[in-house]
């Protein structure tokens, strides 16, 4: 206990030095240039934190013993098995019940989790870090507005479009660079991911630069409009509804529904082809699959070609359902959330994915929407306080969840990355 | 021609502040062969401890410039230190034999965090700060162009100097120097020799994060405002620096970095400003394809 108290001690004086002078100290932007301000308090509180969350766990880990790592219990392995279904029953039911605000929360969440389980197969799969995701999310979103501006051509037709010249991008940065180690991979799809944003901002001409293409149309039914005249040729008219704009809503909802879980079964149908086997394989070991004669070069540049296939729908898909897309929306965060999504989600596992977002996007925002709610009930400036600055904190909370992940679990939250084939079945070995 | 010279200046002074940060990273890769992603906010958070020692010395009454500056060195590379050795304790450390992507993915949280914390704490807009060294003095005239060499990059390029002077004499004359080498070489030869690997890799990052601080500072006086980004695009073209010298190579990295500050100003005073980061980042793709070793590097042998 003693020498708990001095390590806990030890690490208050470590994040005393740490946040003293940035807690504690701020600099403002004041009428006469910068001023400091003190913030004695706010450093303090974080300091005290250190020093018991220090101590709780250095006593939790004197008396508990360290658990014992195996497998999922039987009654969570059946749990595991009713989670998916009933999600996919969940999102199938979700526009009946929930107001505008609900539905257009999980069409966000939807996105991401597209965003993941495309760049799952590039980085859970294949096992190729890839921090420029971004960028075939960018070139499918402007692949779709200038076609559809500039040559007036529907949604439909230009889906397929956007994701082939996705993936002809992922093809033409994969081909040089696939020869990479890990991390010098990683550090290139980060340039890259930068460099089409940059281009994107300054290449005034065709992209009209920061500000943006607007009056992207939207996408039809079969032909009909979800336009509010109501008129001939509009989904309200045919059916003789009111035109109201939660049709357009949820008729959104459900394109990013189907294109989700599209992605996902295309990728474990993907998983279990001879394709597949050689990504798992690749990701345990390339020196190996490289010995029993597995091209790694294709194989690789067919994982970096379908993640990023999957990105350009999705990017089409963000373009038609903002109307509106500028190189703002494709920073570098991007790539991070979506990479935080993957990793959290536990490298490889499709619901891990799911979930994944759903806590990480979903939940923050419900999060903040119920703290303001709080707010409006009690008028409480301290709540209100708290949901405002949350999204501040949102990226925040992600990078120490990466490190947070990486540290506890490696293999995710949901550990469920076994190789799909086994020489010996389990329990007989 | 004298335009030619001038940005020849400007660019030995940025490409100094380059090659100071990527010091930093070709030690750490050197020695555990991992990206420390995360040393760029390092550097980043060197300049915001810098600008608040500037302003707090400030409203306690130390003026003079040399102590002012003195002072602030000291205080910005000993805190920095501290986060470069938590961040090494706190994410890296508890990573090694972990499987091959951890300690990347935990460095890539590492920077996240570091970048929103300051985000946070300091507030997201561009932190000004008047220039500290004016004066300076011209060096020649020619076709009406008058070439300037101001204080500032004077006391930059001697103040890199000196602190790369004491780094080698670190490196290659002192037992602390010698037992980085050794793990350089081969860290677990090293341990079993009696090396203390793990309190070895973290004197790397600790002056790894004091070099990156020195750096925060320079840059803070020579472009007179830092926000909570600076770290990630200095971080990345650091990184090619290194690259470009040979990852491992520590006169690599600074013949790396000026290499970027050159190319980076002449490309902004003769192409286009609005694409210098691209011209950087494509140095870095077109390096690490037709030159993976670099210049000064060594070809890295795989072992199964």
């Amino acid at each position: 206990m003693k020498s708990a108290v001095r390590d806990a001690g030890l690490s208050a004086l470590v994040a005393l030095g740490l946040f003293a002078p940035l807690i504690g100290l701020v600099t403002e932007n004041g009428d006469h240039g910068l001023e400091l301000r003190g913030r004695p308090l706010a450093a303090a509180a974080v300091v005290v934190l250190v020093f018991l969350g220090r101590l709780l766990m250095l006593t939790r880990a004197a008396h508990i013993a360290p658990p014992v790592v195996s497998g999922p219990s039987p009654a969570m392995v059946r749990a595991g098995r009713a989670l998916a279904p009933a999600l996919l029953v969940f999102a199938l039911v979700l526009p009946f019940g929930g107001s505008r605000y609900y539905v257009d929360l999980a069409t966000l969440v939807l996105t991401y989790i597209m965003l993941g389980w495309g760049l799952n197969v590039v980085v859970g799969l294949a096992g190729l870090l890839d921090l420029g995701y971004v960028a075939f999310y960018a070139v499918g979103a402007y692949s779709y507005a200038l076609l559809a501006v500039n040559f007036g051509l529907g949604f439909w037709s230009c889906l397929p479009l956007a994701g082939i010249l996705a993936a002809f991008w992922g093809v033409l940065l994969g081909f040089p660079v696939l020869r990479l180690r890990g991390d010098y991979l990683a550090i290139v799809t980060l340039a890259f991911g930068e460099i089409i944003r940059i281009v994107l901002n300054n290449w005034v001409s065709l992209t009209n630069g920061p500000n943006g293409i607007t009056g992207i149309p939207r996408p039809t039914l079969f032909g009909l409009r979800f336009s509010m005249d109501g008129g001939e040729g509009t989904f309200a008219g045919f059916f003789n509804m009111e035109p109201e704009t939660i049709q357009r809503v949820i008729f959104l909802y459900y394109v990013i529904l189907g294109l989700a879980l599209l992605t996902n079964w295309f990728t474990l149908r993907l998983r279990r082809t001879p394709l597949g086997r050689a990504w798992e394989a690749l990701r345990e070991d390339e020196t190996a699959c490289r010995s029993l004669g597995i091209n790694v070069t294709n194989t690789k540049l067919t994982a970096f070609a379908i993640g990023a296939m999957f990105g350009g729908f999705a990017g089409a898909f963000f373009a038609t359902r903002q109307a509106f897309i500028s190189p703002e929306s494709f920073t570098f965060i991007e790539s991070a959330t979506v990479l935080a999504i993957v990793v959290l989600g536990g490298l490889g596992s499709q619901l891990g994915v799911a979930l994944a977002a759903i806590v990480m996007v979903g939940g923050l925002e419900l999060l903040r929407a119920f703290l303001s709610f709080l707010a409006d009930q009690m008028g409480s400036p301290i709540f209100a306080g708290i949901a405002n600055e949350l999204p501040l904190y949102r990226m925040l909370i992600f990078g120490l969840a990466l490190v947070v992940v990486m540290v506890l679990r490696p293999r995710g939250m949901v550990s469920t990355r076994t190789p799909t084939v086994l020489l010996v079945a389990r329990g007989q070995g | 021609m004298a335009y030619a010279l001038q940005q020849l200046i400007n660019g030995i002074t940025l490409g100094m502040i380059y090659g100071l940060i990527a010091v930093g990273y070709t030690m750490v890769y050197g020695i555990i062969g991992m990206i420390n992603f995360a040393h760029g906010d390092i550097f980043m958070i060197g300049a915001f401890l810098s600008l608040i020692a500037l302003l707090g010395l400030a409203s306690l009454g130390i003026t003079a410039v040399p102590i002012a500056l003195a002072l602030t060195l000291i205080f910005a590379a000993a805190l920095a230190a501290l986060y470069g050795w938590t961040v090494e304790r706190v994410a890296y450390r508890p990573l090694r034999g972990s499987f091959r992507l951890a300690p990347l993915i935990s460095a890539i949280g590492m920077s996240i965090t570091l970048q929103n914390f300051v985000q946070v704490s300091q507030g997201a807009r561009v932190k000004p700060m008047e220039a500290l060294i004016p004066g300076g003095f011209q060096i020649m005239e020619a076709d009406g162009f008058a070439v300037r060499l101001s204080a500032m990059q004077i006391m930059i390029v001697v103040t890199t100097l000196c602190v790369l002077a004491i780094f080698t004499w670190l490196v290659t004359r002192t037992p602390l120097g010698r037992r980085m080498r050794a793990c350089e070489q081969d860290l677990r030869m090293a341990s079993l020799l009696g090396i203390d690997t793990d309190l070895t890799i973290s004197v790397t990052f600790i002056i790894g994060a004091a070099l990156a601080a020195v750096a925060g500072l320079l840059f803070l006086l020579y472009y007179g405002a830092i926000d909570f980004f600076i770290g990630f695009i200095a971080g990345v073209k650091a990184f090619t620096a290194a690259v470009l010298g040979g990852i491992g190579s520590l006169p690599g990295a600074v013949l790396g970095g000026l290499l970027i500050g050159l190319i980076e100003v002449f490309w902004s005073a003769y192409f286009s400003v609005e694409y210098k980061d691209v011209a950087a980042f494509s140095i870095l793709i077109v390096a690490l394809i037709f030159l993976p070793t670099g210049i000064l590097g060594r070809a890295e042998v795989e072992k199964v």
